[in-house]
């Protein structure tokens, strides 16, 4: 018969009705599922007990293909076999900046890398499937029964582009997706941190490949992301590095080939792991060319060699609480994520910064899966009370281009998610019937220096004066962090949007990149929004009275005045690009039109009263 | 006659009650649905109601409605493993027939 698990008061479900919910670790290295079984959150393992699921898919020519440990087996090859596909999730070809350097077949394609293998050309999606798929069946094995839903996590700083790659291959996978959750806020979940009063937290995350901090706000069971920082080249893998580097200067060896490469990098790794927990390692290995290596590493040299490392995340550390407008002590709890947590001196480093011992009871490699599945438990409805309401925050400022290629925020970065914003805009040009709206990702002035995430025409404005159209742009921001833009003409109610599918998203180091940017030149940027507003304005003065003159000039202007106002025009013109000259010359040219616009004016209130009579004009 | 719980079924619970941090028990019963008549339910509970039968078993307390208690008086409760999946199993002398999952039954 079937099993049971124990529910919350009054929450029993009918037979065959269970709410079986999983939360997903979709990791870069491994993957995890959990769920919650009888209120407690556990990972589940496969048959032959392993929690991980290698995230390494294997194509075949003629047969189906294996995931996880299966794939990664000899005799290896890699141009099929996928490791690290979330790197490549919602990424152009351009965006992976080391795509020279591996194993794939990479084909360009509009929206995303694709990679050829020997099954036939795989989009990132089709492979994420493959691994969803694989930790699904797992799932389903293992709970008896099929799936309600799941809770996949993403990096805090997955943009559209990739949370939304990362919903489609859950779909494609045939899963239910009840909620993308941030990677921290799932880590401070599983410690039950939505348990506490009110505080402030941290989360660090140190992986193979990649660092990222976290500092979250809660208050009354509200999870608020405010703000998150990292280093997308920098993880365990580094520590082990350095450790090979250190081995190669001790044995004196000559450059090895690729295989005894990876062997000492095994060994390194090895070392690195056992030193978490002893004083000393020794290593020992023979290269092919016969070299024989046996030294021994003591945890405090190892310490010596990557102390740097350790350093270097502080920086992203104070940046995160910096954005945050917080100080260390504030912080109430730091949560520990990533397998290189294990590390006592990172540990050690974490402690001295915060001035308190960071939370390390369950495995940092589980603590992200163990979250998800709480989240999922809640969200399938399995639980009464105190569900637990998540708030993300939107990583960095959505926002659209304006005449003269300045980007407009409509939402600042770090607002909470779910947000919608709307601001009016109007039209530039007379008789202008369509609008073109780009909305672009990222905190600088110009949009040139942001990302363009789509573009989309709003048409059927009816023709007016410039800046007599009002129209409404809004956008959107789901509680799974994708974005929505609608525009509509406030007064005929034309209207278009679009579900922002970013064609190219944003590269993992880009966001801290940009953000860093946009603080370097935040003068520079000031300075040249300033000029181009004064560009856009002088055009528009230089159209305005190039028209009127087109129409009245000859009837109202002397010779003289218009070769003035003509000089003007084209002193203006040569003004471009200088702010002091801009400002005189607009001036200059304002003057120069006033007694031309004082005419118009009174010609067209003649025009108006030509061939009526007092009576018609008195109303 | 009682309600028992078996020796793992009881650490189970037990550890499932602490690690949720509060309850004073296991609340089993019955409720008329499901295919074949009666579903067993089992959860967490939080308080004793004043018509509650109460038992101790392996040094949990299991609660029972009275209008529950008849159609599973002399039920042990087991925790086993099936496959990959482990949870807990009813053995209720009570039960005539069931359908082909076992989660509902008819007395």
């Amino acid at each position: 018969m079937a099993l049971l698990q124990i529910s919350e008061p009054g929450m029993s479900t009918a037979p065959h009705q269970h709410r079986l919910a999983v939360g997903i670790d979709l990791g870069t290295t491994n993957s995890l599922v959990a769920t919650v079984k009888s209120g407690m959150s556990v990972v589940l393992s496969d048959e032959n007990g392993h929690d991980l699921l290698p995230s390494v898919v294997r194509y075949y020519a003629d047969q189906a293909p294996q995931v996880g440990h299966a794939a990664g087996q000899t005799p290896h090859d890699a141009q099929n076999t996928i490791v690290s596909v979330k790197r490549f999730m919602g990424r152009g070809l351009q965006d992976i900046a080391d795509a020279g350097y591996l194993p794939y077949r990479f084909v360009d394609a509009p929206g995303m890398v694709q990679i050829k293998t020997i099954a036939g050309v795989k989009s990132p999606v089709e492979v994420s499937a493959e691994i969803l798929k694989s930790l699904k069946l797992r799932a389903e094995n293992s709970l008896g029964g099929e799936l309600a839903g799941a809770v996949i996590t993403v990096p805090a700083y997955f943009d559209d582009a990739q949370r939304q790659a990362t919903k489609d291959a859950a779909k494609l996978a045939g899963l239910n997706v009840l909620r993308l959750l941030n990677e921290p806020t799932a880590a401070a979940v599983a410690y039950g941190l939505d348990n506490a009063a009110e505080g402030m937290f941290a989360i660090y995350d140190l992986g193979g490949g990649t660092f990222d901090v976290s500092i979250l706000h809660l208050t009354k069971g509200v999870f608020e992301v405010l703000s998150t920082n990292g280093d997308s080249a920098l993880g365990g893998d580094d520590f082990d590095r350095r450790v090979f580097c250190w081995m190669l200067e001790q044995g004196k060896l000559p450059p090895l080939s690729p295989e005894d490469n990876s062997l000492l990098l095994t060994k390194a790794r090895e070392a690195k792991e056992w030193l978490s927990e002893h004083a000393e390692a020794r290593i020992t290995c023979v290269t092919s060319s016969g070299d024989v290596i046996d030294i021994i590493l003591t945890s405090a040299r190892f310490k010596e060699l990557t102390q740097p490392l350790v350093v270097k995340t502080l920086a992203p550390l104070k940046k995160a609480l910096r954005d945050a407008k917080l100080t260390p002590d504030e912080i109430q709890g730091i949560v520990m994520v990533g397998g290189a947590t294990r590390m006592p001196h990172i540990k050690q480093a974490v402690a001295e910064f915060f001035g308190r011992v960071p939370l390390t009871n369950f495995d940092p490699d589980k603590v992200v899966a163990l979250g998800a599945a709480i989240q999922a438990n809640v969200l399938a409805g399995n639980r009464s009370d105190n569900d637990l309401l998540l708030l993300d925050v939107v990583p960095l400022s959505l926002g659209l281009e304006m005449m003269g290629g300045l980007a407009e925020k409509i939402i600042p970065r770090n607002s909470t998610l779910p947000v919608a914003r709307a601001q009016e805009f109007t039209t530039y040009k007379d008789g202008q019937t369509a609008m073109s709206i780009h909305v672009v990702q990222g905190e600088r002035e110009l949009v040139a220096d942001c990302r363009s995430l789509a573009r989309f025409e709003l048409r059927g404005i009816p023709p007016m004066a410039a800046g007599a159209a009002r129209i409404r742009v809004t956008f959107q921001v789901d509680a799974d962090g994708l974005l929505s833009v609608s525009a509509r003409e406030q007064t005929t109610g034309v209207e278009a949007n679009i579900v922002v599918k970013p064609s190219y998203g944003l590269a993992e180091g880009q966001i801290a990149d940009m953000l860093q940017a946009a603080f370097t030149y935040a003068a520079d940027d000031k300075d040249l929004r300033v000029q181009l507003e004064l560009e856009v304005e002088a055009r528009q003065l230089i159209e305005a009275v190039n028209n009127a003159l087109q129409q009245d000039g000859e009837m109202l202007l002397s010779e003289a005045e218009r070769a003035d106002i003509k000089n003007k025009i084209a002193d203006l013109q040569s003004a471009m690009g200088d702010v002091g000259k801009l400002k005189v010359a607009t001036a200059a040219l304002n003057q120069a039109t006033e007694e031309f616009a004082t005419r118009r004016m009174d010609q067209s209130v003649q025009k108006a009263l030509t061939g009526h009579n007092l009576s018609e004009i008195q109303i | 006659m009682a309600i028992t719980l078996t020796e793992p079924a009881a650490k189970h619970v037990q550890k499932f009650i602490a690690n949720r941090g509060k309850g004073v028990g296991l609340r089993l019963g019955v409720k008329t649905t499901g295919c074949s008549g009666m579903a067993y339910t089992l959860e967490f509970a939080d308080v004793v109601n004043p018509e509650d039968m109460s038992f101790e078993s392996h040094g949990v307390k299991v609660l029972v409605d009275p209008k529950s208690l008849v159609y599973i008086d002399g039920t042990e409760l087991d925790f086993t493993r099936e496959g990959l999946n482990e949870g807990f199993k009813f053995k209720n002398p009570n039960v005539k027939d069931e359908c082909g999952c076992g989660e509902s039954f008819t007395v």
